[in-house]
This record gives C-alpha cells, sequence and structure tokens, in this order.
C-alpha cells in the first residue's frame, strides 16, 4: 500500500477505459498548463485570460453539456466530472476551479430552464471560453437563507427592474452574465425567481473581494444593481419558482466540492508523506517517529472513508435516487477531513509548510472556504437532520 | 501517403518503479502504463504530417498483450485513423517485435514508418533499425527533423558529433529522438471519438511469425543508493583526493 496522489486512491468498479484516458489527457493539461503557474497566479491574484480558451479547446470547458452548443456530452457520466474535481485539486489552487469553471454553477440553471434563445445566445461562447457566467445568490445580508433574499425585481413591461446587492460572488469581476437570485413576488421562499442578468447593462457595477484568507487567483466581486432593466425573456423558468431553479444544481454543486476536497486531502497526505520519509530528526526519518506515523495513517484513513462515501453518493446521483441528506453528510465529512489533514500535514512539514509557495500552506488556508461555501457544515447538518424526519 | 506510427505500453514516466522481492522483474503490480514517450512523439509527427497535408491516413500499431489497446485508443485519440493490434503473451524482445511489424508493413504497405528510438522500459534501442534491416529500407534514427520532399525524406539526426542530416528514399523508417517535437494533449471530444475509430487485432501467427526467445532475464535489482558525500577542507585536499582516491587525475 502506497501513499502518493494516485496510489491512495480506492479502485473504482465503475470507471472504464475512456475515464483513465480522460483522466491521463486531464493530467497532462494541468501538469502543462496550470501546474507550473499555480504560485504565480495565486499570488497575482487572477487568473491569465488566455487560459480560459486553452481548456475550452481541450474540451475541459465542455464536458457534459450539450453537443449542439459546443459541448461533449455523448458517453460522458458524472465519473468525467469527478475526474475533472479531482485532477484540478491536485495543483491545490482551489481559487482556480472557483474561476474557471464557474459556469458550472452558474450555466446548468440556464440550460435547464432558459429559453431557447437565452441558450443558443449564452451557452456557445461561455463553452468556447469567450464569455464567462457565474451564480449570483448569496447577498451582504445573507447567504445560506435564500428564503430572505433582499434584491428585488419589480415588472415593467417587456423589463424587470432590479434593484439591490450579490457578494462573495466567485468569477464575479469577470463574469459576462449573473444568474442572479431575485425577489419577484412577496415575502419567503415562493416569492423568488431567477434572472440571467448582463453584466454591461446600465445601472450595474462590481468591487472586487481581493483580500480573502484564500482562493487569490478567483476574481471574487460584489455586484450591485442599480435600477438595471432586464429583459423578461432572461427569466429563468417561472416567476416564483426560483427556488427550484436554484436548489437544482445544488447536489451536482456539493459533490463536486466533496470531491475536490478529498483530493485536496490526499494532497496534503502525499506531501507529509515524502517529506516524512526525507526529513530526520533526533537521527531517524520523521515517520519513524510512531506520533508522526500514526498521524498518517489517521489521514488516510479519513481520507478512504471519504472514498467510499463518494463513490456512495456519484452511483445514487447517477442513478437519479441520491438524498439530499447524503450529499449533505457527505460534504461535512469531505470538510473535515480535509481540515483535518491540512492540519496534521502542516505538523509533519513544520517551519517549511509555513511558507508559502507549498500546497498544504494554500490547503490549509482554504479549509474555512469549503466548510462555509456551497452550504455550511451547520446549514447541511440542518439538511441531513430534516431528511430523517427526526 | 500512408504512415505507419508504432506505440508501447510501458510504465508511465513519472512512477517509481521498484524491483520485485524475488529480483525477476520490475513490478508492474498495480502501476500506471502509458504510451511510451518516445512514441508518442512519434505518435504527434505523424499527425501532424497528416494536417499539413502531406500524410493521407496515420496507422498506428502496437505489440502486447490485450491491455496495450488503452495506448492504441490514446493514439487514436491524438489524431492517428486506425489501429492495429498485434495481441502477444508475455515478454516479447526487440527481434521479435521487427518481425511481426515487418508483418504490419508488408500488409499496410505504409511509404513512412514511424517508432519512438526506443522505450524506457528495456531502453534497447533496436527494433526501428531491426525493422530497417528485415524490411530493407533505408532508415534514419534519432530524428530530431522530419522533413518529407517528393519520393524522399530528409532526416536531422542528433548525432555525438553534432547534427547530421541524411535524405532517405520512400518508403523508409525513421526513429524519433526527444526533440522531434512536443506531444499535444488528446482533447476530450476527440478521446470521446477514438472509440469509434476501427482496431484491428491480428495475432503473431496471421503475420506468419513464430514468437521465440533469444533473451533470458536473469536478475533485476534497483542501482546502488547515493553514499553521503564529504566537504574538502581545502584544494590541496580535493587534488589529493582526487589523484590517490579517486585516481581521475595524475
Amino acid at each position: 500500500m502506497s501513499l502518493s496522489f494516485d496510489s491512495a486512491r480506492l479502485p473504482n468498479p465503475d470507471l472504464t477505459e475512456e475515464h483513465h484516458a480522460w483522466r491521463d489527457q486531464l493530467r497532462r493539461f494541468i501538469d502543462r498548463e496550470i501546474m507550473p503557474n499555480v504560485d504565480e497566479w495565486d499570488e497575482q491574484g487572477f487568473l491569465p485570460d488566455e487560459l480560459w480558451g486553452k481548456a475550452a479547446e481541450f474540451g475541459l470547458l465542455g464536458v457534459g453539456y450539450p453537443e449542439q452548443y459546443g459541448g461533449t456530452e455523448v458517453g460522458i457520466d458524472l465519473h468525467h466530472v469527478n475526474i475533472v474535481s479531482e485532477e484540478i485539486s491536485r495543483t491545490s489552487l482551489g481559487g482556480l476551479p472557483s474561476t474557471l469553471l464557474s459556469h458550472g454553477i452558474g450555466l446548468p440553471p440556464v440550460l435547464a430552464f432558459g429559453s431557447e434563445e437565452l441558450k443558443s445566445e449564452l451557452v456557445p461562447p461561455i463553452l468556447a471560453g469567450e464569455k464567462r457566467i457565474s451564480l449570483a445568490i448569496t447577498e451582504p445580508s445573507g447567504g445560506s437563507d435564500v428564503a430572505n433574499m433582499q434584491t428585488t425585481a419589480v415588472r415593467d413591461g417587456d423589463h424587470y427592474i432590479v434593484n439591490g446587492s450579490k457578494t462573495f460572488i466567485s468569477g464575479g469581476m469577470g463574469a459576462d452574465w449573473a444568474t442572479t437570485g431575485v425577489r419577484t413576488g412577496g415575502k419567503g421562499g415562493a416569492g423568488i425567481s431567477v434572472l440571467v442578468i448582463p453584466m454591461d447593462l446600465e445601472g450595474v457595477s462590481r468591487t472586487p473581494l481581493d483580500k480573502k484568507q484564500g482562493w487569490w487567483c478567483s476574481d471574487t466581486a460584489t455586484l450591485y444593481f442599480d435600477n438595471v432593466r432586464v429583459p423578461v425573456g432572461n427569466l429563468l423558468a417561472e416567476e416564483g419558482h426560483g427556488f427550484l431553479v436554484i436548489a437544482n444544481n445544488f447536489n451536482n454543486e456539493r459533490l463536486a466540492m466533496s470531491v475536490m476536497m478529498e483530493a485536496n486531502a490526499r494532497v496534503c497526505l502525499e506531501d507529509a508523506v515524502n517529506w516524512a520519509r526525507d526529513r530526520k530528526t533526533f537521527g531517524k526519518r520523521l515517520a519513524d517517529h510512531q506520533v508522526i506515523r500514526h498521524k498518517i495513517v489517521e489521514m488516510k484513513q479519513r481520507i478512504t472513508t471519504c472514498q467510499t462515501y463518494i463513490q456512495y453518493c456519484t452511483r445514487q446521483m447517477a442513478a437519479g435516487t441520491a438524498e439530499f441528506g447524503d450529499i449533505a453528510m457527505l460534504k461535512i465529512q469531505c470538510s473535515q477531513t480535509v481540515e483535518f489533514c491540512a492540519r496534521e500535514a502542516m505538523q509533519i512539514l513544520g517551519g517549511i509548510g509555513y511558507m508559502r509557495g507549498n500546497r498544504v500552506e494554500r490547503i490549509y488556508r482554504e479549509v474555512r472556504v469549503n466548510a462555509i461555501g456551497g452550504g455550511s457544515e451547520e446549514i447541511m447538518r440542518d439538511l441531513a437532520s430534516r431528511a430523517f424526519g427526526l | 501517403m500512408k504512415v505507419l506510427v508504432t506505440v508501447k505500453r510501458v510504465v508511465d514516466y513519472n512512477v517509481k518503479v521498484r524491483a520485485k522481492a524475488d529480483g525477476s522483474d520490475v513490478d508492474l503490480n498495480n502501476v500506471k502504463m502509458a504510451i511510451n514517450p518516445f512514441c508518442e512523439i512519434a505518435v504527434e509527427e505523424a499527425v501532424r504530417l497528416k494536417e499539413a497535408g502531406t500524410a493521407t491516413e496515420v496507422v498506428v500499431v502496437s505489440v502486447g498483450a490485450k491491455q496495450c489497446q488503452e495506448q492504441i485508443r490514446t493514439a487514436l485519440a491524438l489524431g492517428a485513423d486506425r489501429g492495429i493490434h498485434v495481441e502477444t503473451e508475455g515478454a516479447v524482445e526487440p527481434l521479435v517485435v521487427a518481425k511481426l511489424l515487418k508483418g504490419v508493413v508488408e500488409k499496410e504497405e505504409p511509404r513512412l514508418v514511424i517508432l519512438g528510438k526506443q522505450s524506457i522500459d528495456g531502453d534497447n534501442n533496436q527494433t526501428g533499425q531491426m525493422l530497417g534491416a528485415l524490411t530493407n529500407m533505408p532508415q534514419g534514427t534519432f530524428a530530431s527533423e522530419v522533413a518529407i520532399d517528393g519520393d524522399k525524406v530528409n532526416v536531422t539526426r542528433e548525432v555525438d558529433a553534432g547534427m547530421q542530416t541524411i535524405s532517405l528514399n520512400l518508403p523508409a523508417i525513421v526513429t524519433s529522438d526527444l526533440r522531434l517535437n512536443e506531444p499535444r494533449y488528446a482533447s476530450l471530444p476527440n478521446i470521446m471519438k477514438a472509440k469509434k475509430k476501427p482496431l484491428d487485432v491480428f495475432s503473431p501467427a496471421d503475420l506468419g511469425v513464430e514468437v521465440t526467445s533469444h533473451i533470458t532475464q536473469l536478475s533485476v535489482a534497483p542501482p546502488a543508493e547515493r553514499q553521503a558525500g564529504i566537504i574538502v577542507e581545502s584544494v590541496e585536499q580535493l587534488v589529493d583526493k582526487l589523484k590517490n582516491e579517486a585516481k581521475v587525475i595524475s
């Protein structure tokens, strides 16, 4: 039993030759185009624009999207998507998927609920890497409490007039559109709708949130809408159906985050083990000290647990029988595991781990964004407990 | 112009291999496998010839166990048009591979055959040369540049003394060196399309070749661990050690 990133991955009987081929080529793409630049991009605080074009040409942006809009859908399943999440996270650059792949949360609502006209306008340039889209739900007054959203959209002829603001929006500074939760009706969840708002409309402004604990290369933003006139054709589904539109993609997002966190935990294991085998203290290798060996075993044990749960949930998702509560508990399992592994790996790396420019240090700083974003651990527990019908 | 290109399934170059406990061979259990890097360069060159309109068809061939169809599929995803798998069991030595490839060459009649100069597992560097001898075709080995010129191919070779350019009459054999090109990665759409490209399987008997063995591997051992060095106190001591201990200067 070995402890490298690849050998510490449990065999998955559902993976075929095509999945392995996709992983191989994806890793080559990442090792050539991303891995050498990870530290530079994170320190400079943004990703180079040309990355979108390269990722599109390689097929990374179109994984699982309809062929008619430039995606690759035939023969693609959830495992291909999981492999993307896993391999991207091997870089440790958490700000990259939240930016380069921000369409992964912004675009599915458009595809599922948008008009044909809207889809034809948006999807091809986004999958071609020429335009970008973000999901804008969270507001300064609250995130998880979707039913209390404050941003309003008032119908005026063929337009909605939008007022309010959104914050912590991943990819928000560079987005051409924001899939935005708005209140079109009265109080509560039944008054929520989703509008696709072009970011070049009059009355839209944004400010960068560039002082973050992690995700430095991600252009997180606060968006402001001041009497913005949005065409009614940009409404997804019907008025008042916003909660359904938003919730429809929750399980996909949480599964992707879980896969990313497990992969990050495995990076911590790999780097800690390599260091423990190399570094000598008190006349022997770190790996020869029982206290360090136990840390490594405990990391591996928790990571393996995540992997089995991910495999189970992926199967359930693919079969369309996934329980909200399961995905919620999976996300907690994975955020707790990456938190533990980042901590223990930092302890093993010691002083050198505290210096910037290594994967474990970055993952350690990005533990919280994963434990809070996409539904906090507390909200996940609440969801799961509701699923139990206690 | 039809181009035949060969790929070998080997341990991925990123994997740190280990010898089996009994020293009989390298331990390949659960080890990541990939196309031999030099073969991948050969595939890239063939695909570029096709993209330039020089080649009309790129046929990829691999000799080995059933699993090497994975490497053929990868080459198809990189841009080859169809695949040929010559299925063998156990280890096959370069001469047998060259004989099998000769059989494929006779079937396919390519104008150009591109192979990797050697594989990173056995490091034999023999198959291309043997294939040249068996087929009586001219060979340009260690190519860092390949240019088709009418009925000829000009091959720039990396040799010890520098760069040598030779002109070969087609059909010819070329083996790729490291600097011939930088292989691309296969895009997801191309990986999916590769599933539908034709792949024919032959046995050695189909090609009229008997698989024989002239080489027996006696043992495989890891390289000796490097010993720790020392810091010398002075230039004089260094010179003394080089003279009297290492005996590299006199």
